[in-house]
Order: C-alpha cells, then structure tokens, then sequence
C-alpha cells in the first residue's frame, strides 16, 4: 500500500487534499463494514461513516461510540476497491473529534494516554526502569547515551517488550540473535519513549506529535545507517508520519530484518524444535506493509518446524484487537458483550492443531496468552515470538 | 518540655475508636520518657462513660458541650485550644483519621505552635521530640524535630498496637468548660452504607487487589483465588473509584477496617491509607513489582513480582495441594 | 458563581524518589513533580459545578518546575483564569504555601469573591498542615474536609457536601457560603484533555503571574527535619524468591501450615 508524507491534520482541512476527494468518491459497496471484524456491532461502520460525511451529519457519528470499536486493524482499507485510506486518514480524525465529543472516555484508555505523554509509555513505569532488562539478557548491548560511537543500526526497543515479563523474552531474544549474527546496533535506553503511534490513530494527534518532536531530536544525536524495530507500529509510525519531521534513515521491522539475514542465519539454527507452527499475520508488518513471506521463511528455516496456516492468513488475517487504542479497551469490550478478537483468533490458531501461535508484534504475545487462559486453550498452545523461536533455535 | 503529654480520644458515635488506644499507648511511652503525666482529653456531649476506658492516662480531661456531640473539626479544635491555653500541655497527639483531619492543623495555627503529620513513632532524644514521619504515600521517613513548648502531633493508625492503650485501671476524671459558638458548618445526617452481599468484617480470608490488578478483567483472577482460599476480595480505594469493585469492598481509610486470619495484597502499593484498614491482620501476605512498594513493611511475606503471573500460579499450588490432600 | 481553586505541585512517586546529599531532603536532580491528586478531584469539582451552574473558576497555583503544563492543561479542560504565584524559594512548607494562598487571595484583584474555594484534602508532602484548613483560619471562612459530593441550593447561601467517614460511613453537611472545602474526590474522576487542546491553550491564553507577598514570621513555631531516608522494607516481611510456581508453591506451604485452607 501507498504511505503517505503529508496529511490532512483535521477534517476541515480534508477536502483539500487528495485524500479527502478520494473519499468522496465511495461506491458506499459496503466492503469496508463486511470485512471490519466490529463491523456488525458498529452503529457506524466504515460505510455509514462516509455515507453520515456526503450527508454532513457526521455530528452524529461523533456522538456515537462506534470509534471506540475501531481497532486500526487495515482490513477495510485493504478491501476499498477505491484505494480510500481509511485507517491511515479518515478515522485518524474521526477519532479525534470523537474524543472531543465523548462524555467520558473509557478509564483505562485515558490513563494509558496520561501515562505515555507523560512517562513515554502507556503502563506508568518509571521512564529510568525502561532499559532495566539490559542487565539481564545475557549479551552485551550498547547504549547510545553511554558510549557514543556510531553504530550501523539504531534499535528501537519500544514500551511493552521493554517493561512487560514476556516482551523482555522477546527482546532478550532478540538480543542474543543479532549478537551471534554479529549486527553493530545500540538503543536508545532510558532516552526512548513511545513512538505514538497508538496515541496517532488512537484520537491524539497532539500527543503523537509531541512524541514525534521528542524522538527526532533524540535520534538527531547520535549516528546510525538504520533504525531497526521490535513493534510493528512504531515501524509503522516511522515509516508514515515521521518522514514529515526529516526521518530518514532506512526503516526495517526485526521480522523481516533477520528475514534479510536468513542466509547467515540458518546455519546458526542448530537446535531441532519439533514444533507445528501457525503464524499470525500482524496487521501493521501483514496488511500494511505485505510483509507476509520473511516471517515464514525464518520460520521453515528452523530444523523441526511445521508450518500449517489459519483459515485467515496473509491479507486476510484476523486482527488482534490491540491496535487503534484496543489494547486498553478490553474492558470496554467485555462491558458491550463484543468477543474480544483475541479470543476469535485464538480459536482459529488452535483449529489449526499447531502447538505454537508464532506472532511478530509485542502486543500480540500478551493478548492472545490471555486468550488461551479465558478459553481454556493454554496447555494446548504457547504463544511464542518470532525471534523467540529463532533463539530457542540457536541454543547449544 | 514540661508540660503534660495529651492524646485526643477519638470519640465518634458513642464509641471511642481504635486509634485513641493506638495513640495512648504512644503517648504513654513519651509522658514516660520525659517524665510527665499523660492525660488523655475527651470532648463531647453526654458520653463521660467512655472514660472510664481511658485508664492508660493517668488522667482524663472530659469536656461535654452540645456542639460538641459531633466531631466538627473547627468546634473540636476551638474547645482544644481553650483547654490548651489554660493547661499548658507540651505535647498534643491527634490522630489522623478521617473523623479527626484537620483538628491538630487548626489547634496549632490556632496557637502558633509547632505542627507534625504523619507521624508513626516518637524518640526521645536530649528531652526532646523525635518525630518519626511516613511521608510521600509510605515511601520516604523522615525524622522531624518540633519547636517550642508545645508540639501538635498528627499521628498515623497503627504507631502502637491498640492493646498497650487498654487498662483495666479507673482513670482520674476532671471535667473541664469551653466556651463554643455555633459553627457554619452543620451536620445533618450519617448515611450508613447499603448492606452489600459479604461483611468483609467478618471473614477469614481476604485477597485484596489494588491498582497493580490493572483492569476490571483481572479482578476475577483474584476472586479465583479468594474462592480457592475460602475468602472474599475486597480492593483499595483506586479499584472502587474505578467501579470495578462496590464500595462494600472497600478496605482502608475510608473503607473498612479488618483483621482476617490471613490478608494477601495484591498490586496494592501500602500507602497509609490503606494498611490502617488491614494492618492488625494476623497474617498479610503482600505481592508487588515494586521490591520497595511500602506494604512490604506490614507485610509477614513479600513476593516481588508480576501480580498477573503470580496470581494464577498461586491459585493453582492451592488448588493442587487441596486435591492432593483429599487424595490422601 | 464563582470557584477559587488552589493547586499544588508535588514530587511524582512513579519516578523513584532518591535523597539528597545532606541526608535531609529529597534529592531535586531526578525530581518530577505532578498536581497532587486530591487537587486533581479539587479542580474537576469544580469543572462540573461551573457547567451545572455556569458561572467562572479560577485556579491559583504555587510556581514549581511542571506547573505551567498543569495550569494550562486547566485551561483547556475549562477554568477561566490562571494565576500563578512567582518569586518565592523553593521547599515551602505546607503552612508556608497556605500563608502565600492567604494573602495573594486577600491582595489580588478577582480572587474573592469566590462562592467556594476547593483544594484537595491532603496532599503527600503536607508534613506540618493542610492547606484547606489553614486558608480557611486565615480568610475566615468555615472549613469542611474529606468532601466527595457538593451541591449548591439556589439562590446560593449554603453549600451542601457529603464527607466520608470510615467503615463506608458518609455524612450530609450543610456549609454557609463562602467556604473551604478539602476535596477527597469529585464526582468523577479528572476528565481527559487532548494533548492539542492543551497545546491550543498555551497559544491562546496567558498566566497571569503575581509576585510572592514577603513571607513575614508566619507566627507560628517551625519544624526541623534532621533526616530523611528512603523507606526500605528490609527486615519486615520475609521475601519469597523464585519464578511464580517457585514463589507459590513456597507460599502454599506456609499457608498449609498455618492450616489456612
């Protein structure tokens, strides 16, 4: 899909960008609402919204909760037979007028906002803790602010795989990968805070943007070749947003920057892991960005490894329901009686028959660990990171 | 310092609380330690009976006045200052409890004297006053010398235990006039709170969740545990303002005060104003990620660690060990 | 209508509060500090009866290092005006700052008359006073804290509040206009503001700063804290080590033991 450099910042501004006549020109062919995954409990789903636009009474669809259902998963916008960017520019600033419309907003979302303006993560950790589990993986890791040699990759860690109990897993992992593939990297430590990209296609542009301001000028002191990350939608944020402030180092997720290194790699996966595998299509590195193949291959290259696919895969993958402010909005979900997509998705991985659910975004591993728990699954499937795997592979 | 040590019973309702004992037995210790008596005060209208529980003082000072009957702060600290000023006491321990806030504050602007909060313990070091103070939500003490001849005390629950300010000893009763006017601030009514569908008061085994519990979904993990455990959850004040428990559940401050067999918190950090509600439990068991959140100084066991992993595992050693037992 | 609210900055806890070389006080190099919570509650009470009521807030705040990001955020979530208090020292006590709110609100223009002044109920740093009280002495104003419900009759000669009392207890008050409240808790928590509209405000509306009135003799006795020292729990509970079966499977023991279950 195309990625955009300069956007419409408010719905005002819309009509005079491409975009904005872009979205004028909807066939109303219903697509959109058929694929969203809420689409059937949305009051307005993509469709309406565009329809309640051409009519101008999208006031109504402000007032209306049916933003909070949207979970920034791509899948409308990968299905409009017009092209129209909906996740990347309408309900961006659908959202946002929603938040100024809305009541109350739901308690959880609220404080994971407050928590990341203003300790540059969504969980409230002290922002001095954020690089605590460098002491623990195992291999030397450099950090910027301590030693200020350029190096080749700049690796942006991101919130949940530095602070959460299996995102450290992840990256601990990911850690001894690139040592023994002997990449030049460093992090950022403590220095780093979120790259908003919730926060952009979560209703708060203003905090994406001070996030954007606070990055840039921390990537503006040191040197790097590339930025290399773990989270999907920072990779996402870089890639889309970023450029408009001068971002212009090579951008690579980790799935599919080890996937370019495979060749190196394989003879270094020694350990056979007797695994079925069903890999989950991420929406920001699968829909987004068509990164379907690098993470299979990776995958197949592990001695022992079976690969067998959902129902849904690839372009067609059902979302986690982590994105678009989802993450925090599970209890607002269970209140509404919705399914929680996890727990849909979760379902389809243990159709499958696979011992593990592979995935390549931090936020999948935490929620579909927990849906296995609800359903009762979880003796049955692990939930293992990509890079996890790869590493399990490598040990002796 | 020459003056007497005086502690304010707490008298709400026609009952004294906890906390006059709790302070009395502190006082005790610093009307010792400097070698002067220890008078305990009691103000309101018609109750001079409790005094006669007061017997850890060597004397009680009982002040009766209608507009004392109920604990208004500006009537309470009026009728204190006047008694102050006549009587010259060195020390004058208030406790900090929500029926007394706000009385030692406007005792000591009042007079112009020397004013310390959250004090949990007393030194006496050179004839004077060592004031040990929890302050920052339980993270920081601070040893807090006061000026003066008369230093104002607000003292947390749970300095002393409530016992050591029990006696069987008669205490010496004087009574004692103050001239009050009719406050702006009028009581109408209490609302007693609804009966909810557990007394939290009377069980054995609480499990407790606090903000660490992280959202509504996870108090079931907890109520899993609390079933294991024969028990019943109950939240501190972050959890019941969110709604995710009723106010039935409340522990703490404003909440209930319990003493089960056994309390086991949950993501609870330990501020003040919780651990006066469940501190007198005989066994607290305390789960955190903070390795220095301040319940672990209440706490008997400590686990640092992820509440949300430790919590199901808990869950399941108990339910093994039951199956195990019944197979036995 | 008219609501005066008094804001205070204290250290945030999340970040780890360290001491500072003397033993003394905390250490201000790792300091943040953020609006005390109860003050949060003060000024979201306050939000809701301007928009019962209509009428104006205004907020008064001690300068620290944050407080202009809290005052502006007060703006974009509805106060009227802001005033900050600037030029004093920094490490005022909770009577020093009650005597600065005193006296600005006395000599400021606009302050008074105010139907109520609300300010949180206790703040974590409040070692020697609590500010609603001691500005309540000083204006002589009644004075009512721990309050969680408020509500104005008309015409707006009294002022009923519930305070909380322990055991789930609430009692219904009645309070001559003007007063002083200690807010425990508004009716809902502190509403959200986007990060823009807090941006918008410090484009469009200005702090109104006043110079700190001379801190004459309080005419009170001080305080002295001779040491401060971070509250470790060593020696209190005894730590159970281990991954979460490790931990669980120890804890199970002793609770068998103690014939818990």
């Amino acid at each position: 899909m195309a990625t955009c450099q300069i956007c419409p910042a408010t719905l005002e501004e819309l009509p005079r960008y491409p975009e904005g006549t872009e979205i004028l020109t909807c066939l109303q062919c219903g697509m959109c609402s058929g694929t969203c995954p809420y689409g059937d409990v949305m009051d307005y789903p993509p469709r309406r919204m565009i329809a309640m636009m051409r009519a101008g009474l999208l006031e109504k669809v402000f007032t209306s909760d049916s933003l909070l259902s949207c979970v920034a998963c791509y899948a409308c916008m990968a299905k409009c037979p017009r092209g129209i960017r909906l996740t990347e520019i309408l309900l961006p600033l659908m959202k946002e007028q929603t938040l100024t419309h809305l009541p109350e907003l739901p308690g959880e979302l609220q404080k994971a906002l407050q928590n990341t303006l203003r300790y540059g993560n969504p969980m409230g950790e002290p922002s001095r803790k954020r690089a605590a589990w460098v002491k623990t993986a195992g291999v030397p890791i450099r950090i910027f602010s301590e030693d200020r040699r350029p190096a080749d990759a700049l690796w942006f860690v991101e919130c949940y795989t530095s602070y959460y109990p299996r995102g450290q897993d992840n990256c601990r992992a990911t850690a001894r990968v690139f040592h023994r593939l002997g990449i030049d990297y460093a992090i950022l430590g403590n220095e780093e805070k979120c790259a908003g990209e919730c926060g952009r296609l979560t209703w708060e542009p203003g905090l994406f943007e001070t996030l954007m301001d606070y990055n840039m000028a921390v990537f503006q002191k040191y040197q790097f070749n590339r930025v290399v990350t773990s989270c999907p939608h920072a990779h996402n944020a870089f890639k889309n947003r970023y450029p408009a402030l001068g971002f212009n180092w090579e951008l690579e997720h980790t799935t599919p920057f080890l996937g370019r290194h495979l060749a190196q790699l394989k003879p270094l996966l020694t350990r056979k892991l007797n695994y079925t595998v069903t890999y989950h299509d991420s929406c920001c590195l699968g829909r987004q960005n068509e990164f379907y193949e690098a993470p299979r291959q990776l995958l197949q290259a592990i001695p022992g490894v079976k690969l067998i696919e959902m129902v849904h895969n690839r372009l067609n993958a059902i979302c986690c329901g982590g994105g678009g402010g989802g993450m925090w909005l599970d209890t607002y979900f269970k209140a509404k009686g919705y399914e929680r997509l996890s727990e849909r998705r979760v379902k389809e991985a243990a159709a499958t028959g696979a011992d593990v659910l592979a995935v390549s975004c931090p936020y999948e591993v935490s929620r579909f660990e927990d849906a296995l728990k609800v359903l009762g699954y979880d003796k049955r499937i692990i939930v293992r990171d990509v890079t996890e795997l790869l590493a399990e592979a490598m040990e002796e | 310092m020459t003056g007497n040590v005086w502690v304010v019973a707490e008298q709400w309702r026609g009952h004294l609380s906890e906390i006059t004992y709790e302070t009395l037995a502190l006082g005790r210790e610093v009307a010792d330690g400097l070698g002067v008596p220890l008078t305990a005060v009691l103000a309101g209208c018609g109750i001079k009976e409790l005094a006669q529980t007061l017997g850890c003082a060597d004397s009680v000072l009982y002040v009766d006045h209608p507009l004392l009957a109920e604990p208004i702060p500006e009537l309470c600290a009026e009728a204190l200052a006047q008694l102050i000023e006549a009587r010259k006491p060195s020390v004058l321990l208030v406790p900090l409890t929500n029926v007394s806030l706000g009385v030692g504050t406007l005792v000591a602007t009042r007079l112009g004297s020397s004013a310390v909060n959250f004090c949990k313990d007393i030194k006496i070091v050179d004839a004077k006053l060592q004031l040990i103070c929890v302050m920052y939500g339980g993270k920081i003490e601070a040893a807090v010398e006061p000026a003066g001849d008369l230093a104002i005390v607000g003292v947390w629950p749970g300095a002393r235990p409530a016992d050591k300010g029990r006696s069987e000893r008669s205490p010496s009763i004087e009574e004692a006039t103050v001239t009050l006017e009719d406050s702006r601030v009028r009581l109408k009514r209490y609302i007693d709170p609804e009966a909810g569908d557990v007394d939290l008061t009377k069980l054995d085994v609480l499990v407790a969740v606090g903000r660490g519990i992280q959202s509504r979904d996870n108090i079931a993990l907890a109520e899993e545990l609390a079933k294991a455990l024969g028990g019943a959850v109950a939240g501190s004040r972050p959890v019941i303002d969110q709604g995710w428990l009723p106010l039935s559940r409340q522990v703490g401050k404003s909440g209930l005060a319990v003493k089960p067999k056994l309390y086991v918190a949950l993501g609870i950090s330990g501020a003040p104003e919780h651990i006066e509600g469940m501190k007198d439990a005989k066994l607290i068991v305390a789960v955190n990620s903070d390795a220095r959140a301040p319940i672990f100084n209440v706490a008997h066991y400590g686990i640092v660690g992820d509440v949300l992993e430790t919590l199901p595992a808990l869950t399941e050693a108990i339910e093994a060990r039951k199956t195990a037992s019944h197979h036995a | 209508m008219h609501i005066l609210v008094l804001l205070k900055m204290v250290p945030d806890v999340v970040e780890d509060l360290e001491i500072a070389p003397d033993g003394k006080a905390l250490d201000l190099e790792y300091l943040r500090m953020i609006l005390s919570e109860s003050d949060d509650h003060a000024l979201e009470q306050a939000l809701l009866l301007k928009e019962r009521h209509s009428g104006k807030v205004t907020v008064l705040a001690l300068d620290a290092p944050e407080v202009d990001d809290a005052l502006f955020t007060a703006v974009a979530k509805g106060a009227d005006r802001v005033v900050k208090v600037v030029g004093m020292d920094a490490g005022l006590t909770t009577r020093q700052a009650a005597s600065v709110f005193a006296q600005v609100i006395r000599r400021e223009t606009g302050l008074m008359p105010a139907d109520l002044v609300l300010t949180g109920v206790q703040a974590i740093d409040d070692l020697d006073g609590l500010i609603a009280p001691l500005v309540a002495h000083e204006l002589g104003l009644p004075y009512l804290g721990i309050v969680t419900r408020v509500s104005f009759d008309a015409p707006g000669q009294l002022v009923q509040a519930i305070k909380e009392y322990p055991g789930g207890v609430r009692g219904e008050f009645e309070v001559k206009l003007p007063a002083v409240l200690g807010m425990q808790a508004a009716e809902k928590p502190p509403r959200y503001v986007p990060v823009a509209k807090v941006r918008t405000a410090m484009k469009s509306q200005k702090i109104d700063c006043t110079p700190v009135p001379t801190l004459a003799d309080g005419g009170w006795l001080s305080i002295e804290v001779v040491e401060m020292r971070r509250n470790e729990p060593a020696g209190h509970a005894e730590m159970l080590e281990g991954d979460p079966d490790q931990v669980s499977g120890k804890l199970c023991g002793i609770l068998a033991e103690r014939g818990l279950f």
